[in-house]
């Protein structure tokens, strides 16, 4: 199979993904036991009026209309109406999955940035009483889940130290009227940023330090460090400059796999710290009833998934020619 | 690999010690690995423990028809764990309470001791019904190919696309919050990892001479995948099933903190989510950080046994001191 041939049955297969996910995500919300209109219709003041929501909402169609109708619906960007704060659910999730991206962006590159670094120094120093405590430490911090690190942090920097503030996103991010340089470009901002980031930074960094360690041996083994050695280069320079360099590789996909991920791991980030995105929002309808916001933020974090899965793929075979297309 | 050339009809009495013995070295190996191992010990002596807990917190009764039984009449919980036991509520820890108690006046520590149970029932079930269901449709998918394989990898790479913490939300607020719902909803997405390795592992066993010997000999499908190759991928299985138990405890308590965990049933998640709803996090130390702790030190001995394992799986990582 050429190269070509690959990337047009990958694209498929994305395509088939994304429309399986989105079926999937019409058969879970309508699988609510009981009348599925109750839960869809808030509380109308007269049968009438309920009547006449309920043909809005088009819920007393057959089945198979109302799936081509949400198809269509999806694939103009339209989620409808939230009846929880009635207005457009496009109209509020975007900043809300705003808020998402900045926050576990900057998770992840903390974690990726250091959690490398990390690695390759573990790597390196192979077999040293620093290897031994970095696999240990790496390890605790993987297993705990990532409310029970954001407790420990609120506990140390906002209880203990008050130095931090305890949740949300502070006085201007609030705001989602304001432009998105107001929004994220202040020290408030920064202020409120900094725990739930490295909650998540700390909860990710486990992956690329462990993986990095691995690859790192294998390099290591190669002549071409033993060439170096030999050259006299100071040894930090061959660590960082040759060994690690080589070992980044297979991060690569990790980076483009974790990041689909942490779009729906912040639910827990978020609930901890009450940060105004997604994740939370997604708990907060989903037990209000509110199924339009809860697909609509579903959907959004399956979609992400998905596309960066498709990105780890495609990632994978420009950097690495002697992958075969299987 | 030689034994392994056993023919699939001839099951004598010798053939059949073989296998026993094969079984055998395989755990000894394991045994030797975990000789070495300090992380591997460590866990296993902390798990051991919480199975103690598990089963000694409070007595076991079942009841067959009219008939009630005392399985295990022991209780290491000093107190029934939902009963108000302290009239002014929130205390700090003391004598009759070593662990304080909650907002509600009930003993932190028999809380935590009997949370144990559901978060073993969680991992071990869950994970065991994941990796049960991964296993299959990794093997089937490997050994029979063409288009039974393109349907089985096309749901697998579907589920891969679905946000695991998320659909579970979503899926027990729909079905209900219940200890098999919970269980149900963790499993319909932890068993896809297992399906892409097992599948990838029986991809090469399949080209390998005992599985054409048996196939000419006239072993059907059905031994051939169950008899001849999954014991050779038993060991990559039982790694998996490590990690399959960490995830499920993670899940279960990530749910559980948000507050849709198994009703009537005290989790550690939910201790932490019944610390916040009560806004004691500033001053309950003493209910907030042990079931933070024991979440921990749980999922913590699961990775190291896993790790251990790994090394048995991968016998290059054996000489990494």
């Amino acid at each position: 199979m050429g190269l070509r041939e690959y990337i047009v049955r990958r694209i498929l297969q994305l395509v088939f993904t994304l429309w399986a996910f989105v079926t999937l995500l019409f058969v879970l919300f309508r699988m609510v036991p009981g009348d599925p209109t109750t839960r869809f219709v808030m509380e109308y003041p007269t049968p009438e009026a309920r009547e006449q929501r309920v043909e809005e909402l088009g819920l007393n169609e057959p089945l198979y209309v109302q799936y081509v109708e949400y198809l269509g619906q999806l694939l103009r960007g339209e989620f409808g109406d939230s009846t929880h704060y009635r207005e457009p659910v496009s109209e509020l999730i975007f900043p809300l999955f705003l808020n998402t991206v900045v926050l576990m962006f900057t998770a992840l590159i903390i974690a990726y940035t250091f959690g490398v670094l990390f690695g390759a120094a573990m790597g390196w120093l192979r077999g040293s009483r620093f290897e031994r405590g970095g696999i240990v430490a790496t390890l605790v911090a993987r297993s705990s889940p990532e409310f029970w690190i954001g407790v420990i942090l609120v506990w140390i920097f906002v209880f203990q130290l008050g130095v931090l503030p305890r949740s949300g996103i502070g006085a201007h991010g609030g705001e989602l009227t304001m432009n998105v340089v107001d929004r994220y470009v202040n020290v408030d901002f920064l202020r409120h940023l900094i725990l739930p980031a490295l909650t998540g930074a700390i909860y990710y960094m486990a992956t690329p330090a462990l993986l990095m360690r691995n690859t790192m041996l294998e390099v290591l083994k190669a002549d071409f460090i033993e060439i170096k050695k030999a050259e006299g280069l100071p040894e930090r320079t061959v660590l960082y400059k040759h060994a690690a360099r080589n070992s980044v590789l297979p991060l690569v996909t990790v980076v483009a796999i974790a990041t689909g991920a942490a779009m729906g791991g912040s639910v827990i980030i978020e609930t901890v710290f009450n940060w105004p995105g997604i994740g939370r929002e997604m708990v907060a309808s989903v037990t209000r009833n509110d199924y339009p916001v809860a697909m609509a933020a579903f959907f959004l974090m399956g979609t992400a998934v998905i596309v960066m899965n498709f990105v780890a793929d495609l990632a994978y075979l420009y950097l690495d020619p002697r992958v075969k297309y299987e | 690999m030689s034994l392994e050339t056993s023919t699939a009809d001839d099951d004598s009495l010798d053939r059949r010690k073989l296998r026993w013995q094969r079984r055998l070295e395989a755990v000894r190996n394991w045994a030797s690995v975990l000789k070495e191992d300090r992380m591997g010990q460590t866990g296993i002596a902390i798990l051991a423990v919480f199975f103690f807990v598990g089963v000694f917190a409070r007595p076991i009764e079942l009841s067959v028809g009219p008939v009630w039984a005392t399985v295990q009449p022991f209780s290491l919980a000093p107190y029934e764990p939902g009963a108000r036991v302290a009239g002014t509520g929130l205390q700090g820890p003391s004598w009759d309470h070593p662990l304080g108690t909650t907002a509600l006046g009930r003993d932190v520590l028999s809380q935590l001791l009997v949370a144990t149970r559901v978060t073993l029932i969680v991992g071990i079930i869950a994970a065991f019904m994941a990796v049960f269901i991964g296993a299959n449709v990794g093997i089937i998918s490997a050994y029979y190919g063409g288009w039974v394989d393109d349907i089985l990898m096309r749901i697998t790479d579907v589920v891969y696309g679905v946000p695991f913490l998320p659909f579970a939300i979503a899926l027990v607020f729909i079905i209900g919050a219940s200890l098999v719902n919970v269980i149900f909803a963790i499993v319909l997405i932890l068993w896809r990892g297992t399906a892409r390795v097992v599948r990838s592992q029986v991809l090469s066993h399949k080209q390998r001479p005992y599985v054409e010997s048996a196939r000419a000999i006239g072993a059907s499908d059905v031994r051939i995948m169950y008899v001849q190759i999954m014991p050779n991928v038993l060991p990559l299985i039982s790694l998996y099933a490590a990690f399959a138990v960490a995830w499920a405890v993670i899940a279960e308590a990530s749910l559980s903190f948000l507050g849709l965990g198994p009703p009537g049933m005290i989790s550690w998640g939910e201790m932490i989510y019944d610390v916040r709803s009560a806004g004691a996090l500033r001053e309950a130390w003493w209910w907030v950080f042990p079931p933070g702790i024991a979440i921990m030190l749980f999922v913590m001995s699961v990775f190291f046994i896993g790790r251990s394992l790994e090394k048995v799986v991968n016998p290059e990582l054996r000489h990494t001191k």
